[in-house]
């Protein structure tokens, strides 16, 4: 059952991303309990879950733009968990945020010049971007607010690449968009990953995530339920870890089952 | 699949709502008997504290009804003015056609809250910060607007007319109690209407407009509602205003000095609370008497003072004696009282405290 | 033929009201700030301008090279300290405290200078005076150097915003601030940046006030500020080109209304403000009526 960790372990001692045990609040409900997670570099690390799991919570907690009210956050080895989310982002750790958030009067070039305004060094350009995405050049003067749902997701994901981050985090890609068109971005991704980024990402539609991860977890109301790799988990453990159902129906795994039921939470 | 869970529901019985806490009747006792006492004052005391007396009325006036618009309607109004000029004028006009300016005052009042109403459909869709300009356009405009009649004074003003057959201690009370009647009127109007389902509808809006608006609460109309009545109380307090004055000067009453009093007033006694303006009144008065001879210093240190209080002690002065005393004279939310908080002895301070109004901006 | 003359002085006092309106504009666009001081901010930089003619002898014209630079730092460090204090408080309380800003800075300039009107005067220089066309026309030149300066900052402004980076930074911090942190944009520094811009057109449009008419410690609320924001909401909200044109329609609207009755001026153009609230509250220049 350990063997996953110590494999990761192996690979490299510090984890590029670390949470330890993370408690966020939103006014007087608890949305994250005790969460912890490690990211290694090169990893595809997806974390899934139902509506209002903590997901999202978590991303933007990570990000830097919600305050943790226990717990922390560790960048490289280094404790951020205090340092502003513009800090964070010039530092490489850069999100795209749920439901795009393009800047809506800017043109499609200028969200991509913005992205790029504190840019670290690194492989990723305005120009490449336009590459991986064919369709984008031709309309790089148009207006953000203009495109169809799949164009903008394409937007501000480029617009996060320009900034070189070391870690990417996307949050709920899926969102809103034909399953066809989410299909085509995340097939995007071994492009992306090919420049040594590691990837964080939040995904509503979990079949998608278990095809690109390399790590998931899953959350509910607030805490872990699961966590290991896709190859070790079988789907009735997830439907028992999404859902929050009894622990006799995950038999017999090699990933790291937390068995905390709502039943056996300290409430 | 079966879904466990070891929580057991807790019995209802075991949660109150109450309305305010034991206190109230005392309140209301006391409240009667300061009321009392102050309708005796001008038999006991000189007629020079008496007119101060009238300056606070109006203060205090002024101030709860701004509280009324900033702290619960959200309302930012920096030209409450109008309405304190133009009940000064209904009454000078309506004197001038031989009506008493006590008898003058209610209907001056209530002039001022007819005329919000064409004032509040034209500036009532603006955005709060550009609403508040509109409001001052408003009162400038009207202010320009009454000084082109020689017949009430053009820009010089004019004297009031109909009180010189009074003795002038009798003036005095007269205004004095008149005054007590205005103010203590518009205290119990704010209560009543906060108490009652404009006080829920204003609520529920600070919270979330749109959860508001979509259960069916008339936002729009509870907030016209809420610059009517404040039109009426500063209506009235511009009226007495004249009354005491004896004069109406379109440069003293349209001046955006009395919102800057108001509002000063209110940040420094307590943003969203009804006891705060009358706190905020008493202490705008002893500033100005303190630092009277200093010109423009008083406005000064005002300004400075409610700078920092909005800032730094967001709840005013009385803010700061309610959380240590947690009392309330004048409630209008709820406490909830949870089965951990009620002991042998009764319910102690352990309720879930009261939504204030000024917490959420 | 005087009513020629009134509407042209009409057209080209908004260009002044341009001025005045610009700085307000865009602060409220880029921060959501409604800075009711903005008015007596143009009045201070006046007095910084009178202060500093008395002081160096250059001439009012230039006035500006020193005062613009001084209020622009000055809008810079309000907005990072009292401004952000406020903001970080809510909307009403933003409001209060620049309420209240405003009294503090009337209270204090009457407390300390006087009640009375100043003028910087033009000086000697080749914009006293005014040219004539036919007889009955007469435009002065400053008028005319006003109109033209507010062009050509609102042109400035323009360019500024949709072709620089710090213009694109602010544009995109208006748009959707959270995001523009997460593109590394710390947001706190554009709202200085937007903050140093209005103070500095403002004072800007303060001192070519002075030049023009005269100014006292209430000037910046009676005058400027209903002004600027009755110019705004004329022409549009969130349009640059469109504060020009409520400009205009106000000037013109208070010269023909002196050309009526000399008292009148000022009414008349409240007068067109409320009318167009009442009848296209989206302002003149936006497309389509907002909630």
């Amino acid at each position: 059952m350990s063997e996953p960790a110590t494999e990761r372990a192996d690979n490299d001692s510090t984890p590029l991303l670390e949470v330890r045990d993370l408690i966020v609040h939103h006014g007087q409900l608890r949305a994250l309990d005790r969460v912890s997670l490690r990211v290694f570099p090169g990893e595809v690390y997806a974390i899934i879950g139902a509506n209002g799991a903590g997901k999202s919570t978590l991303l933007r907690t990570i990000a830097g733009l919600h305050r943790p009210t226990d717990g922390a956050i560790l960048y490289d080895g280094k404790d951020m968990t205090k340092v502003r989310p513009e800090r964070r982002a010039t530092g490489g750790i850069v999100m795209v945020p749920e439901g795009r958030r393009l800047f809506g009067s800017l043109t499609v070039e200028e969200n991509l010049k913005v992205g790029a305004t504190y840019a670290r060094k690194g492989p990723w350009t305005i120009e490449r971007v336009y590459e991986i995405f064919a369709w984008m050049k031709d309309r790089r003067t148009q207006r953000t607010a203009q495109l169809s749902g799949g164009e903008q997701q394409s937007v501000a994901i480029g617009r996060a690449l320009v900034a070189n981050p070391r870690v990417l985090l996307l949050d709920e890609l899926s969102l809103g968009l034909a399953p066809v068109i989410v299909q085509r971005i995340y097939a995007m991704l071994p492009q992306i990953l090919s420049t040594g980024l590691t990837v964080l990402l939040v995904e509503q539609d979990v079949s998608q995530a278990l095809r690109v991860a390399s790590h998931i977890q899953c959350l509910l109301e607030g805490h872990t339920t699961l966590e290991g790799r896709p190859s070790e988990v079988t789907a009735e453990q997830v439907e028992a870890a999404y859902f929050g159902l009894s622990p006799a129906a995950a038999e017999g795994s090699e990933a790291l089952w937390h068995g905390s039921t709502p039943s056996s939470r300290a409430s | 699949m079966s879904v466990v869970t070891d929580t057991p529901a807790r019995s209802e019985e075991n949660f109150r709502v109450t309305r305010s806490r034991r206190n109230v009747a005392w309140t209301g006792a006391g409240a009667l008997i300061v009321v009392v006492v102050l309708a005796l004052f001008p038999y006991i005391v000189y007629s020079g504290t008496t007119s101060l007396m009238v300056q606070a009325f109006i203060v205090i006036t002024l101030a709860s009804m701004w509280n009324l618009l900033a702290g619960y309607a959200g309302l930012v109004s920096v030209g409450q003015q109008a309405f304190v000029g133009l009940g000064a004028y209904f009454v000078l006009i309506l004197a001038q056609h031989s009506l008493s300016p006590f008898g003058g005052l209610p209907v001056a009042a209530i002039g001022c809250g007819v005329a919000a109403v064409p004032m509040w459909w034209l500036i009532s869709r603006l955005r709060s910060g550009y609403f508040a300009i509109a409001t001052w356009v408003l009162a400038t405009a009207i202010m320009l607007f009454i000084e082109r009649f020689p017949s009430i004074g053009g820009g010089t003003g004019m004297s009031l007319p109909g009180l010189s057959g009074y003795d002038p201690t009798l003036l005095v009370a007269y205004t004095y109690w008149i005054g007590l009647a205005v103010t203590v009127l518009s205290l119990v109007t704010v209560y009543v209407m906060l108490r009652g389902r404009i006080g829920l509808v204003l609520t529920a809006v600070r919270d979330d407009e749109v959860a508001a608006r979509s259960s069916g609460a008339r936002v729009g109309l509870a907030r016209m509602l809420v610059y009517v009545v404040a039109a009426v109380g500063c209506g009235a307090a511009g009226a007495l205003l004249a009354i005491s004055q004896l004069i109406v000067q379109p440069g003293a009453v349209f001046t955006v000095q009395w919102t800057a009093i108001m509002a000063f007033a209110v940040i420094i006694g307590g943003l969203g609370t009804i006891e705060g303006p009358i706190i905020g009144a008493i202490v705008y008065i002893i500033l100005q008497r303190t630092l009277q001879s200093y010109d423009a210093w008083y406005l000064i240190v005002l300004g400075l003072v409610a700078i920092g209080v909005a800032l730094f002690a967001r709840r005013g002065l009385w803010g700061l004696i309610d959380d240590r005393l947690n009392i309330r004279l004048f409630p209008v939310g709820y406490w909830l009282w949870t089965p951990e908080s009620t002991g042998r002895r009764g319910p102690r301070k352990r309720g879930i405290r009261p939504r204030r109004a000024g917490r959420h901006s | 033929m005087a009513w020629v003359n009134a509407i042209i002085q009409g057209i080209l006092t908004g260009g002044l009201y341009a001025l005045f309106a610009c700085g307000l504009s865009l602060m409220f666009g880029v921060m959501k700030v409604v800075n009711l001081a903005h008015g007596d901010l143009a009045v201070i930089g006046a007095y910084v301008a009178l202060g500093v003619i008395t002081v160096t002898h250059i001439p009012a014209l230039w006035s500006f090279v020193i005062v613009v630079p001084i209020m622009a730092v000055l809008g810079y460090a309000l907005q990072r300290t009292l401004i952000q204090a406020a903001l970080d408080r809510g909307v009403l309380i933003t409001l209060l405290v620049t309420f209240g800003l405003s009294v503090v800075i009337e209270s204090g300039l009457l407390q300390f200078i006087n009640a009375d009107s100043h003028s910087l005067g033009v000086g000697e220089s080749i914009i006293t005076g005014s040219f004539s066309i036919g007889s009955q026309i007469q435009i002065p030149y400053l008028l005319l150097l006003i109109f033209a300066v507010a062009v050509v900052v609102l042109l400035g402004l323009q360019y500024f915003l949709s072709l620089s980076r710090y213009g694109r930074m602010i544009r995109a911090v208006a748009d959707d601030q959270e995001a523009a942190q997460l593109s590394g944009i710390d947001y706190r520094h554009v709202f200085g940046i937007a903050a140093a811009i209005a103070f500095g057109t403002v004072a800007l449009a303060g001192i070519a006030y002075g030049m023009y008419s005269q100014f006292s410690p209430t000037t910046g609320t009676d005058t400027i500020l209903l002004f600027a924001f009755a110019a705004v909401v004329i022409g549009g909200l969130g349009s640059l080109w469109g504060t020009l044109l409520g400009g205009i329609v106000l000037g013109v609207a208070q010269q023909i209304g002196a050309q009526i009755n000399q008292a009148d001026q000022v009414l008349a153009g409240y007068i067109v403000f409320l009318l167009v609230l009442a009848l296209r509250p989206q302002g003149l220049t936006a497309r389509r009526a907002q909630s």
